[in-house]
């Protein structure tokens, strides 16, 4: 099976572990992830910062060319970046004469049929009905699903999950036998593009998260976006000196604790790249549930 | 040969500001058939009037044009005013220039000829007007009143103690509404049970007042003064005739872990219960859900210990069919439930409680025995949030209207609060007090001043729980929107007040409009408060929006004046503008051909067969027949008449062709 | 009655705001859910409902302090403010507007110095090279804010996780990105 990708710059840089974890578990499942031909970088939050119109055309040039490369579905695992495509495409969408306009700046057609996965979509759509065959491991621990904003935010324009206490990833967790908690923080700021001008800001909001998560017993965070895990990984010495005290709570990105669950090599996904180490191990071993125990109590549940 | 007289109206500025009425009555005195056209600054005045009625003595008019407001205003004043002055009522008509014309476009040519247009239309339909006669009908002295809450219970008092006789049909197995299950009331602090009870048995004791509990309305047919009704009496699986009341069943009953509704499911009841102490009627239902024999087959103990033989499993719905001749939509409201709300956590945080919820918990009687105690753990909360426009005035969740009870009721919750837990401290986020009414505004000032509410003015954005507090963040907009952070341990939601389940279908029954929120839609919102569009039915209470229990009461007592003007009549009379079948002379007799398509598509039952027989005996033929007293008029079956045989009277086939025509050909 | 007022241009900010990002700011009633769900609104010198508030007098001195605020350039365009707002006003393009003005009047408060900098050196890496160049970026920005210290410790221990890499991507067709920043933020500054 092939899909269209889109990396982004942060996938190619600081957060190449992210990329490599991608690309190991579509590996595992049989699933071809296909880059944009000559691929340009979103604008990410500078671009709609300075202008709308150059914030708009960034992503409608790679949407232009993902359709001329005749891809009908494009994953973006960035959550920056495919916040950026969504909007743009709401934009265009409905303002016919924004996307002439803007057709007219990129020099190319994009006609707007893209189908945009985040990754937790790529995973409900083309993995986690796979999972149940291939995973080797229970993720057995208490776990912290982080959403952050861009994920479900705005949701007229994303369309996906719930705004307030999302819950997509806890059910992939939960799908890895992982124990997600019910926490306060799911989608509150980490500081995003913050991170290198307003650092401090960054340690307060980043460290109110990892301090709910801590307090209530989370032994890992999942995310699915290369900014809150560079800010809530790399910020980790700002983020203690907020909070006052040291905590080790590792950063994982759902992709990686997938690859984990499936047995794939710690490097491979990329597991040493991070500034917390990851020391969870001590994984359960997996066997396949042949048949649901009692029908009726599942129900309930 | 027609001689109308066409009139214009200024009406003061709202029509002449944008249309030139000097223009419009010139052009129309040309109109064929015009003999007489003015324009005048106010038509509806006295003088306006006799101008209408003398122009039709001295001209000899056999039609008349008022081209002024909507005739939903003024059609019944310009129609008498023909009458007096010797012409047939339906021989006057009105075009509407304001709200057709001058509100909704602005001064030009291009209106002026709309507004000639328009006169135009109504000149060449009056010419084929009819001279009708108006139909009588009988009256039935019955009111239906649905819904056994205080505005049912006090509309049910008043039109029986003017000598009527009513039939009150109540969902629950009790009345007393909403209003019992208040501890207090705003702004006396009166306890709700106290003033309400004596009214529920006043209701269950008074002759002329018949009452189904447990029961709802299946269908509603007929017209005003004349509908027919049928009930559905839901098995309560107790024969009330037999019931005592004693509570043997309800104390022995073995399945007693169900939520319990009037509690609001801060406490468990039986499957065979009573739903609080002061029920009216004070008989049990089983409820079929939750009972274990139902369930299983077995059990049947309340029957073993009921002496008085009452408990009937195999009791069946019954439908009953009365004929009442007005009814009475007093069916309240609802309040949101605290799982409405995203950012206060889905209602999965069980110290978040709506404030139906504290009531119980405030009053002697509720789960906590009037103590205010957190459902999680029944500690005191110290510390307390009321969230006011919780769901109200928020166009983002779909309610954009204010609750209009939900600033006293807080204010009050603050002071019963203060009142039981004295060393507690309240705060109320609010976005405006809203407090007009008599005392109402000296009623939160209390709560401010005497029992030390704070109020917070600023809206929350998320409450989320840690180590057993409630974390409310909101902001302060009288301190630059700061942020303000509360650790509380409860929280009270003031929900947005909504339309109760099942206005809707109740609504569709009855044949009367509802907006989209839901609620039942008053014929006009000044002039005609308590009235439906539909005649004889009227709405009282919070069926028609958030209501406090004073003006729920002057709804009631205003419906039940409404009523009792109605059955002061022994008929009434109504606009003959009802569906006829065409005759012809013999051997056609009508046009009609015996379809019968009419009967299947008559939303009022209205349409019967007649048969046409000979000397003999035999049968001729047999043509549709609209009964007069039946038909509304609504031209369904004129619709789907594939002959043309059937016309509404004042709204003839010709009558709306050459009003097309006169727009078209001109 | 048939009169309209509708049609009278509105040339206050709020009116231009109307009129540019389709946002009516009178619909705001000022509960202050948005400043209490902002993560920022601490940081700020006008909390998101006061921004709103001294927009909807229209007094030119308000607005002056609008466009001279840090709070437009503290703004993380996190949407919380809109996702939570009863009244549907949406903020963060109300906030996108309101920078780009202040840019193009060069009333830009002095504090945010750093983000325009960052913003502007982030800007350069894509139009040079078509993507983000991370090492250059932060090199650029660095030297830009004159804040040479900061992060320095960072960077060799990126380099070591193999998280900075040392030559900058480049994409082939640059030609395509250079017009669309001549056609779109280029066009307007000059």
């Amino acid at each position: 099976m092939k899909l269209g990708f889109y990396p982004g710059c942060s996938l190619e840089g600081a957060s190449r572990e992210y990329n490599e974890s991608v690309m190991a578990i579509a590996e595992e499942m049989g699933i071809e992830l296909v880059s944009i031909p000559d691929w340009n970088c979103c604008g990410a939050t500078a671009a709609h910062n300075m202008d709308k119109e150059l914030s708009l055309s960034l992503p409608a040039r790679n949407l232009a060319l993902a359709e001329e490369a005749g891809l009908t579905e494009l994953v973006v695992p960035c959550a920056a970046c495919y916040s950026r495509f969504c909007a743009t495409q709401h934009e265009l969408k409905h303002d016919e004469n924004l996307h002439k306009k803007i057709n007219g700046i990129i020099e190319k057609e994009y006609k707007g049929n893209l189908r945009i996965l985040n990754v937790i979509q790529f995973i409900e759509e083309f993995i986690i009905d796979k999972l149940e065959d291939k995973m080797k491991f229970e993720i057995n621990k208490k776990v912290a699903c982080y959403y952050g904003c861009l994920l479900v935010r705005p949701n007229k324009v994303l369309n996906f999950d719930r705004t307030e206490d999302p819950q997509t990833m806890d059910a992939v967790m939960k799908k890895l036998g992982a124990d997600s908690i019910d926490w306060a923080f799911k989608t509150e700021c980490c500081g995003a593009g913050f991170s290198v001008s307003f650092t401090e800001t960054v340690g307060r909001l980043s460290g109110q998260i990892i301090e709910d998560a801590v307090h209530r017993g989370a032994e890992a965070m999942i995310v699915a976006c290369p900014m809150c895990h560079s800010n809530l990984d790399m910020r980790r010495p700002e983020i203690d000196k907020y909070n006052k005290k040291k905590s080790d709570m590792p950063i994982i990105y759902i992709t990686q604790a997938i690859g984990l669950a499936l047995g794939i090599d710690r490097k491979k996904l990329g597991l040493q790249r991070h500034f917390v180490p990851v020391k969870l191990n001590d994984f359960k071993p997996y066997t396949k549930k042949t048949e649901v125990e009692n029908p009726q109590k599942m129900e309930v549940e | 040969m027609a001689r109308i007289g066409v009139f214009i109206c200024h009406c003061g500025e709202n029509i002449s500001a944008t249309v030139d009425c000097a223009k419009v009555a010139e052009a129309a005195a040309k109109f064929p058939g015009v003999v007489h056209s003015i324009d005048y600054k106010y038509m509806c005045s006295d003088p306006g009037q006799t101008l209408v009625g003398n122009a039709i003595k001295e001209h000899n008019l056999t039609g008349v044009v008022v081209s002024a407001c909507s005739p939903r205003m003024h059609e019944p004043t310009f129609r008498r005013a023909c009458a007096e002055a010797g012409l047939n009522p339906y021989q006057c008509e009105m075009a509407n220039l304001r709200e057709h014309c001058s509100w909704v476009h602005e001064r030009n040519e291009k209106t002026d000829d709309k507004a000639i247009d328009l006169v135009r239309m109504l000149v060449e339909k009056v010419k084929r007007n009819n001279a009708l006669q108006p139909i009588k009908v009988p009256v039935t002295k019955t009111a239906l009143v649905i819904g056994g809450g205080v505005a049912g219970i006090q509309a049910a008092l008043d039109i029986a103690n003017a000598g009527h006789k009513v039939i009150m049909v109540e969902r629950e197995p009790s009345i007393g509404g909403h209003m019992s299950q208040l501890s207090e009331t705003f702004p006396t602090l009166d306890c709700s049970q106290c003033i309400l009870t004596p009214r529920m048995v006043e209701v269950a004791q008074n002759p002329n007042i018949k009452l189904y509990t447990y029961a709802e309305i299946e269908s509603v047919e007929g017209f005003v003064g004349n509908f027919i009704v049928k009930i559905r009496k839901k098995a309560k699986s107790i024969d009330e005739s037999k019931c005592n009341g004693c509570g043997l069943c309800t104390t022995k009953c073995p399945n007693k872990k169900n939520p319990n509704e009037f509690e609001l499911g801060m406490a468990k009841r039986p499957a065979i219960y009573v739903p609080f102490p002061q029920a009216v009627p004070n008989i049990p239902v089983i409820d079929k859900t939750q009972c274990t024999y139902y369930k299983t087959g077995k059990c049947k103990i309340c029957e073993k210990v009921c002496q008085a033989n009452a408990i009937q499993f195999d009791q069946q719905d019954e439908i009953i069919e009365v004929p009442v001749g007005a009814i009475a939509i007093c069916t309240g409201f609802d309040i949101k439930k605290t799982d409405f709300f995203p950012e206060y956590g889905y209602g999965k945080h069980k110290d978040i409680i709506d404030g139906l919820q504290f009531e119980r918990l405030a009053s002697a009687s509720g789960p906590t025995a009037g103590e205010i105690r957190r459902p999680s753990d029944g500690q005191v909360p110290k510390k307390i949030v009321f969230v006011a426009c919780a769901g109200s005035r928020d166009p983002a969740k779909g309610i954009e209207y204010c609750s209009k009870i939900c600033c006293m009721y807080t204010a009050k919750h603050a002071i019963l609060y203060k009142h039981k837990v004295h060393d507690g401290t309240a705060y109320i986020f609010y976005m405006d007090i809203r407090a007009a009414g008599k005392n109402y505004d000296e009623f939160t000032r209390r709560a401010i001043e005497e029992d030390d509410a704070k109020y917070i003015r600023g809206r929350v954005s998320k409450i989320y729980e840690r180590d057993g507090k409630l974390i409310v963040v909101g902001a302060d907009t009288l301190m630059g929107a700061q942020t303000v952070e509360i650790e509380a341990d409860m929280v009270v939601l003031a929900t947005a007040g909504v339309a109760n389940q099942g206005a809707e279908k109740l609504a569709q029954i009855l044949h009367v409009s509802y907006d989209q929120h839901k609620f039942f839609s008053e014929a006009h919102p000044k002039l005609k408060p308590v009235e439906t569009n539909t005649a004889g039915i009227y709405l009282a209470g919070a069926c028609q929006s958030p209501k406090d229990i004073p003006e729920s009461v002057a709804a009631a007592s205003g419906v039940a004046g409404k009523i009792s003007c109605l059955f002061s009549n022994s008929e009434l009379t109504r606009e003959p503008l009802i569906a006829v079948v065409d005759r012809l002379a013999p051997p056609q007799y009508s046009s009609c051909t015996g379809c019968f398509m009419c009967q299947s598509v008559c939303p009022y039952n209205a349409i019967e067969r007649e048969e046409i027989k000979d000397r003999n005996g035999n049968l001729v033929k047999q043509l549709a027949f609209i009964n007069p007293g039946l038909c509304q008029g609504c031209g369904t079956c004129v619709a789907v008449c594939k002959s043309k045989s059937i016309d509404i009277e004042g709204y003839t086939n010709s009558q709306m062709y050459s009003e097309v025509d006169a727009l078209l050909n001109f | 009655m048939s009169d309209s007022h509708n049609h009278l241009i509105d040339n206050s900010l709020s009116g231009k705001i109307k009129q540019n990002v389709g946002v009516s700011l009178a619909r705001c009633y000022q509960c202050g859910k948005c400043s209490a769900g902002c993560p920022v609104s601490s940081d700020m010198d006008f909390p998101p409902s006061l921004l709103i508030r001294k927009l909807q007098t229209g007094l030119p001195e308000h607005e002056e302090e609008v466009l001279r605020s840090k709070s437009i350039w503290y703004c993380l365009t996190c949407e919380m403010c809109i996702s939570r707002c009863p009244m549907e006003v949406d903020i963060p393009p109300m906030m996108d507007y309101l920078r780009s003005e202040s840019l193009r009047l060069h009333k830009a408060n002095p504090a945010a110095k750093n983000i325009i900098k960052f913003h502007k050196a982030f800007l350069d890496s894509i139009e040079q090279t078509g993507r983000l160049y991370e090492m250059g970026l932060i090199v650029d920005y660095k030297a830009r804010a004159l804040n040479l210290i900061q992060d320095v410790a960072l960077a060799p221990s990126m380099f070591a996780k193999g998280k900075l890499k040392i030559m900058p991507e480049l994409i082939k067709n640059r030609k395509n990105i250079k017009q669309i920043f001549k056609k779109t933020i280029n066009k307007k500054q000059k």
